[in-house]
């Protein structure tokens, strides 16, 4: 059974949609946060993986094709962008305040709580890069000399957390505007948080789209000059 | 023959994107690069909306199951992470609050202030 998991193209792909799809039975179920189909899908498969005590090479080997359709999909982000262009037009100022507070803001609370944990440099710059997406994310670190697999670790729950809390977060800190939810959910939580974005309506996943590009270039340059700080 | 022609257009833009990388010397993907070429083009009118919008609109909404590899790989990274656990989630707990309130609240300060303004001078 273990080398018929070995040989096969489409066991990797169809455990991890299973498990997403019990994910959004579970989410239709019980309407709560804490089952978010993403998270429930990871844990799923990662139960299965150990309990049927199958290498995580040999489900990737299929699942590698779900993770190829990342670059294409990130590049038709430009849809929703390009169909709320007249919205960002007139709203620019307040998208581009937000975007740049929220990268500054990621950086400074990385580097406050770094201080006070007394983290190493390694440390800390594995972790400056932490809220951008992965690809931009992993450069970072490695230019900066972090542990390059931590800093893509962190960014994955990063976006996971982002996914589950962020329209939580957005209730408790009452931020309703739409194009605030996705510029909240896309500073904050890259890709997996502009996933969440597109599913509360087309304005947030438009905003979600254009924060994952604008703050990973911003902290590309600005993650340079906080690296000095520890 | 649609979805041929869509595939095309959006592969072939990841294809450039990578060309891009390959040859500027910045940290940015592939990815980035083509979003960026796939929005001038949609703004120039080189590209049309309808060239991509179904093959483009049906991979965004599949999106999420695209990360459930990566976080899968979690298992693997467990070993180098448990050490750093605590403080790690820490921040990233934190930082996710503090970013989403910072981002969030600034831009609906303006967008609110901007409206008032707006309604004032009608």
């Amino acid at each position: 059974m273990i080398n018929f998991f070995e040989e096969s193209v489409f066991f990797g792909v169809t455990l991890s949609l299973i498990a997403y799809f019990i994910g959004l039975l579970l989410k239709k179920k019980f309407k709560l946060g804490i089952f978010n189909p993403l998270l429930i899908a990871i844990i799923i498969s990662i139960v299965f993986l150990i309990a049927a005590d199958v290498d995580y090479e040999v489900y990737n080997e299929g699942a590698k094709y779900l993770s190829w359709l990342l670059t294409p999909a990130t590049v038709c982000l430009a849809i929703p962008l390009y169909e709320q262009w007249e919205l960002l037009k007139k709203n620019y100022k307040a998208i581009l305040v937000g975007i740049v507070s929220g990268v500054l803001t990621s950086l400074t609370t990385v580097l406050v709580l770094a201080l006070i944990m007394g983290l190493s440099h390694e440390e800390y710059v594995t972790l400056l890069p932490k809220s951008i997406t992965t690809a931009i994310g992993m450069g970072v670190s490695e230019e900066l000399g972090g542990y390059v697999t931590i800093t893509v670790a962190v960014i994955i729950i990063t976006g996971v957390l982002g996914n589950m809390f962020g329209e939580l977060v957005c209730r408790i800190f009452r931020i309703t505007e739409p194009i605030s939810k996705g510029l909240a959910l896309g500073s904050a939580a890259h890709a997996i948080g502009t996933a969440k974005a597109v599913e509360l309506g087309e304005v947030e996943g438009a905003m979600g789209s254009l924060s994952i590009a604008v703050s990973g270039i911003l902290t590309v340059i600005l993650a340079s000059i906080f690296a000095n700080f520890i | 023959m649609k979805y041929i022609k869509q595939f095309l257009v959006i592969l072939g833009i990841s294809f450039v994107g990578e060309l891009f990388k390959a040859v500027l010397p910045f940290p940015i993907p592939a990815s980035i690069y083509g979003m960026i070429i796939l929005f001038i083009g949609l703004m120039t009118g080189l590209i049309k909306l309808d060239a991509v919008k179904d093959a483009g609109k049906f991979l965004i909404e599949i999106m999420p199951l695209m990360f459930i590899p990566a976080g899968v790989g979690l298992m693997e990274s467990w070993g180098i992470l448990k050490p750093v656990v605590l403080p790690f989630c820490i921040i990233t707990v934190v930082t996710i609050v503090t970013v989403m309130t910072a981002a969030g609240r600034t831009s609906q300060w303006i967008i609110r202030r901007d409206k008032k303004r707006g309604k004032l001078n009608d």
